[in-house]
């Protein structure tokens, strides 16, 4: 019963960050087109802001800072990169979005090296949150949830309640009728690609501590996203919502059960099983769980 | 008000206007006719800085061409697409709220004022515009572009597939419209209205201007009528 509730929170805080990063990758799909594959590259970029600005002025201070980087960086390669190639078509931004996958990796590689850094837990958050039973639950990962949670509930205030967030949905369906009636889309545009990107960096922030902050952290985390876009349903906020608590808790159960089926343990197979999920719902129902275009 | 001279547009390689000339005096209503597939569209889209043009579009003695679309709206000029491009998922106040160029800014129209003109869209305030009926709709697109405070508005094709009744109440709106002060440049399929509400027309065919004339010298003019109108 605790492993299960344990284990059920540990699923529930990765799936918000999961969404943390699907939300910035999904909203920029459906509002520009383009599918960016650069997008996990801001999150690692983020964890190792963190790690630089806290080993200088301390983590809570890197919390803040880190973020609002990333998306000043995102904003600049909107601006002066996509927006650039974007008179080329789509196939022309998703090779530069690959493109600068390659060149952040590779950045990070001749700043900080190949192997892992040190960005670790602060101490003030570090230890058990509370015990049940045998096991016991970190702090850190409530505090994962309570930022991915703050966060989320401030977007969603913002997409909801606020001008910007109408002249972002409007834009969602009609950006040429937004933009006739007086409103600067390409700005709308810029704004959401940083934002998208400056969320992907908190994510980095708060997941590079509590995993591990290394050059490949983009690379293992990308394709996973990719996969919760799809599953949801391109384009679709709920359905990312949605598909990322349920990968992050399948992936979260699958690596702690010991089952095993016809000799092969589940924990074998559970870097596979988001594929699997993929695989089956593009033949079973292509548009995603909430989505409303096909492919 | 606008003076248009020489105007080419282009989607990709295929040359859509060859030349267009066109102007509209302050207040007035004038009515951009011909068949489908002529080029009325495409005209008022380039005016707005919607599709790739070569030319001029001077709006009060100023340059449009190389402006942007977002540009072009604070300069005056507001633009109702066809096809009811209503944002589906916004209420209908939202919608209404996304017209104004910006937040609390005041002009010739309110909301107030255009929920007395259409008691039907104060009624439907909160509901999401993808419900409204297809008249309603129509009208919340003329309305959300007047909420923006245009001096000249271009409506395309705003009777189309349209009950006749509420026909009426979009010439009673182009009535108001121009009782404002507000200038109209109307891309119209029914001859009638057009006709009827407009001092002066263009016909157009194959991306030029072919015929300029007022109401009158259209339905005296038989063969004009015949070679660019009926179908």
């Amino acid at each position: 019963m605790e492993f299960f509730l344990v284990q059920t929170l540990n699923g529930i805080s990765y799936g918000l960050l999961l969404f943390m990063l699907s939300s910035g990758l999904t909203l920029v799909f459906s509002l520009m087109g383009v599918l960016n594959f650069a997008h996990a590259s801001f999150y690692m970029l983020g964890a190792y802001f963190a790690f630089q600005v806290s080993a200088k002025i301390g983590f809570w201070p890197a919390l803040v800072a880190a973020p609002l980087l990333v998306g000043a960086i995102g904003m600049l390669v909107e601006r002066w990169g996509l927006r650039q190639v974007h008179k080329h078509g789509h196939v022309a931004e998703l090779l530069f979005t690959f493109g600068l996958a390659y060149l952040i990796e590779e950045a990070v590689h001749l700043i900080w090296g190949r192997s892992a850094v040190e960005y670790r837990v602060p101490a003030e958050l570090d230890g058990p949150l509370f015990r049940i039973i045998g096991s016991q639950y970190p702090i850190y990962r409530g505090f994962m949830m309570l930022v991915s949670v703050t966060v989320l509930v401030t977007i969603w205030l913002a997409l909801t309640r606020t001008r910007i967030g109408l002249v972002i949905q409007a834009a969602l369906t009609h950006p040429q009728t937004v933009e006739a009636l007086g409103h600067n889309v390409p700005r709308v545009f810029m704004l959401v690609f940083g934002g998208g990107c400056a969320l992907a960096g908190l994510a980095g922030v708060i997941g590079g501590n509590a995993f591990v902050t290394e050059p490949g952290m983009a690379a293992a985390v990308g394709p996973i996203i990719f996969v919760i876009v799809v599953v949801g349903g391109m384009g679709s906020l709920a359905g990312a919502f949605v598909a990322s608590l349920l990968i992050g808790c399948m992936q979260t159960f699958a690596v702690s059960l010991d089952w095993s089926l016809a000799g092969i343990k589940i924990s074998q197979v559970a870097p596979v099983l988001p594929y699997l999920l993929m695989v089956l719902l593009l033949i079973f129902r292509p548009k995603g769980l909430m989505g409303t275009r096909e492919g | 008000m606008l003076e248009v001279k020489d105007l080419h547009a282009y989607y990709g390689k295929s040359h859509i206007l060859h030349g267009v000339h066109l102007r509209i005096g302050k207040g007035e209503i004038v009515s951009l006719l011909g068949r489908n597939g002529v080029g009325r569209s495409t005209t008022i889209r380039s005016i707005m800085g919607l599709v790739d043009c070569a030319g001029s579009v001077r709006l009060k003695d100023e340059e449009m061409v190389g402006l942007k679309a977002y540009e072009i709206a604070h300069r005056g000029l507001g633009y109702v697409p066809e096809n009811r491009d209503i944002f589906p998922t916004l209420t209908v106040r939202q919608n209404l709220l996304l017209g104004q160029k910006k937040s609390n800014a005041t002009g010739r129209w309110s909301m107030d004022n255009l929920y007395q003109l259409f008691p039907l869209l104060k009624d439907r305030a909160e509901t999401q515009a993808g419900f409204l009926s297809g008249g309603e709709q129509q009208m919340l697109t003329l309305c959300r572009t007047l909420m923006g405070d245009p001096e000249l508005v271009m409506i395309d094709e705003p009777t189309e597939g349209l009950a006749p009744k509420i026909v009426e109440q979009v010439a009673g709106l182009f009535e108001e419209i121009r009782k404002r002060g507000v200038s109209i440049l109307l891309v119209e399929q029914k001859l009638a209205i057009a006709l009827d509400i407009s001092e002066r027309l263009y016909v157009m065919g194959h991306g030029q201007i072919v015929f300029e004339g007022t109401p009158r010298d259209v339905r005296e003019n038989a063969a004009i009528r015949k070679e660019w109108l009926e179908v």
